[in-house]
């Protein structure tokens, strides 16, 4: 068994800032283990342009954007692993891993950054009728087909589901001369941002249907044919409103789940609604020394809020490694109310630290003309005000030191989202 | 009369723009002062950023990935994308080289937005 201080698990957005963070907190003894051939992750995929304009001031590609943090990883010579999956991590912090060229691979680490991503909801989950003919593909694994192999994936097309790997989708797929003829929408709203829905489907004039869904799927061999039905507000479909629409490809883009059997093997509290770890302020999971971040903690819409995130739990790696935070103290409840889904982090530690803190939230419908406030014992201690807040956007509420030394002095700590006027 | 979402943040207005007379263009339902500048630009000259992938031969994978450097004309996008499936590269690709150079007479090049090295080379 070999030994490394700090084993970050993924080498994608989350798992490069990580390395970075931990590197400028003076950490020199890291590896990061990456599954694929290369670094960059999701991003590799991801050709469209609009990252990175909150770190850069500028619109980058997914590829551009990963190797500005691929060129910082290679420069300050982090040692990583490509081709090695991550199988196992035990609550005494043994990595294992397999690769090509090591086999099996058995790492005693001190500290552990879990930053694995999230992976696509597949068909099975969402059970539409309709035998396993071939042309049903998740949108991200289309894209990584069409992207990275060239391949074509088909030629008259439906998408399920408006989020923005689906609507990128629709765009991509009209690129390569694809007719893409609907995209379908659960929701009475779509859960990708509105940049994408005018710029991959009105600029080609492709139809978006809300409060639709595919009830059928055609074809033995190949898909032929999707029957599409509204919904009602339970989310039934209602059958007398079925038709048919005529296709060869159905992409699915009907949400993200992080990827978190990991953290499950080793005993890590997990939050229901995220899916993702409880983590403290420290990006800290319930497990002491195994941190978490990006899309395994979370599922996020800007990779931006992946990168800083991700940096500050390597930073924070760093420290616990150094002996300078630890997750010894009483921990208060971070509670979400009004609409608010959840927030990350959900739980502070009450002790001396008072730096400022960021805390991350998604609500669960659209509301207008809002404010979100963070409360101790009934206090605001900071708020934000929002013309509009959704579902597709997370929200972001900064808590400075001041609201901090607040929040660990009081009792009942709650993010609440406010009508105003 | 034009309707169009404005993207400059996620109110997502639904603007309206009186197009009868182009040299004075009377725009309504945008909340602030970005969204009319949006509606006027998308009206008189849409640009867009047009990303694509190109083949490589000889590659450690088979398609580089690209972009125009700066945005082109709207209607110019699929032939945009013509002239970049026309082309036949040859490993290695590195960002930022040049794939087709002022494509479609705009003045705009279109470039490698990653590095596709030699198989085999490491």
């Amino acid at each position: 068994m070999i030994h490394h201080e700090l084993v970050i698990v993924g080498g994608g957005p989350a798992g490069l800032a990580a390395a970075l963070g931990a590197y400028e907190e003076g950490l020199r003894d890291i590896l990061i283990l990456e599954r694929e051939d290369q670094l960059g992750g999701i991003l590799n995929q991801c050709i469209h342009n609009g990252f990175g304009l909150h770190t850069f001031k500028e619109e980058l590609t997914g590829p551009e954007y990963a190797s500005r943090f691929i060129r910082e990883v290679l420069e300050r010579k982090i040692p990583y692993k490509l081709g090695a999956t991550v199988i196992d991590v035990s609550k005494d912090k043994v990595v294992t891993a397999v690769s090509q060229e090591d086999g099996l691979l058995l790492i005693q680490a001190d500290a552990i950054v879990l930053a694995c991503g999230c992976r696509e909801r597949p068909r099975g989950a969402i059970n539409i009728a309709g035998s396993r003919c071939a042309g049903i593909y998740s949108a991200g694994t289309a894209q990584k087909l069409v992207n990275i192999d060239g391949l074509k994936v088909g030629n008259e097309v439906v998408i399920l589901g408006s989020g923005d790997i689906g609507l990128i989708m629709a765009r991509r797929m009209t690129f390569e001369g694809a007719k893409v003829k609907a995209v379908l929408e659960l929701m009475p709203y779509s859960s990708g941002l509105n940049r994408n829905i005018v710029q991959c489907l009105n600029d080609f004039d492709i139809p978006l249907y809300f409060s639709h869904t595919v009830v059928r799927i055609h074809g033995k061999d190949r898909v032929e044919g999707v029957t599409v039905a509204k919904v009602d507000d339970h989310l039934s479909p209602m059958m007398d409103t079925a038709f048919e629409i005529p296709c060869d490809t159905l992409l699915l883009s009907v949400g993200l789940l992080p990827e978190n059997e990991l953290a499950r093997g080793c005993g890590v509290e997990l939050s229901r609604v995220t899916s993702g770890a409880i983590v403290d302020e420290n990006m800290m999971t319930s497990l002491e020394g195994v941190f978490e971040c990006g899309n395994v903690l979370h599922v996020h819409d800007l990779v931006d809020f992946v990168s800083e995130e991700a940096r500050n739990a390597g930073r924070s790696a760093a420290r616990y490694l150094h002996k300078e935070i630890s997750s010894d103290a009483e921990e208060i409840e971070i509670k979400t109310s009004g609409g608010i889904r959840y927030s990350v982090p959900q739980k502070i530690l009450r002790n001396g630290d008072f730096s400022p803190i960021q805390f991350k939230m998604r609500v669960n419908n659209v509301y207008k003309n809002v404010e979100i406030v963070l409360l101790v014992d009934g206090e605001p201690v900071a708020r934000k005000i929002k013309q509009i807040v959704t579902p597709g956007e997370m929200e972001t509420l900064l808590a400075k030191e001041e609201s901090v030394r607040r929040i660990k002095e009081g009792k009942e700590v709650e993010i609440a989202l406010r009508r105003r006027g | 009369m034009r309707e169009l979402i404005c993207i400059c943040c996620p109110l997502g207005c639904h603007i309206k723009v009186d197009d009868s007379d182009m040299a004075d263009l009377k725009v309504s339902g945008n909340s602030c002062p970005r969204g009319a500048k949006y509606a006027k630009d998308e009206v008189t000259c849409p640009k867009r950023v047009v990303t694509s992938i190109c083949p490589v031969e000889g590659g450690e994978i088979q398609m580089v990935s690209c972009k125009t450097k700066d945005s082109v004309e709207k209607r110019l996008i699929f032939d945009v994308l013509r002239e970049i499936r026309g082309k036949r590269l040859l490993a290695p690709v590195h960002e930022g080289d040049v794939i087709v150079p002022d494509v479609m007479g705009t003045g705009v090049d279109v470039v490698a937005t990653k590095t596709v090295l030699r198989r085999n080379d490491g």
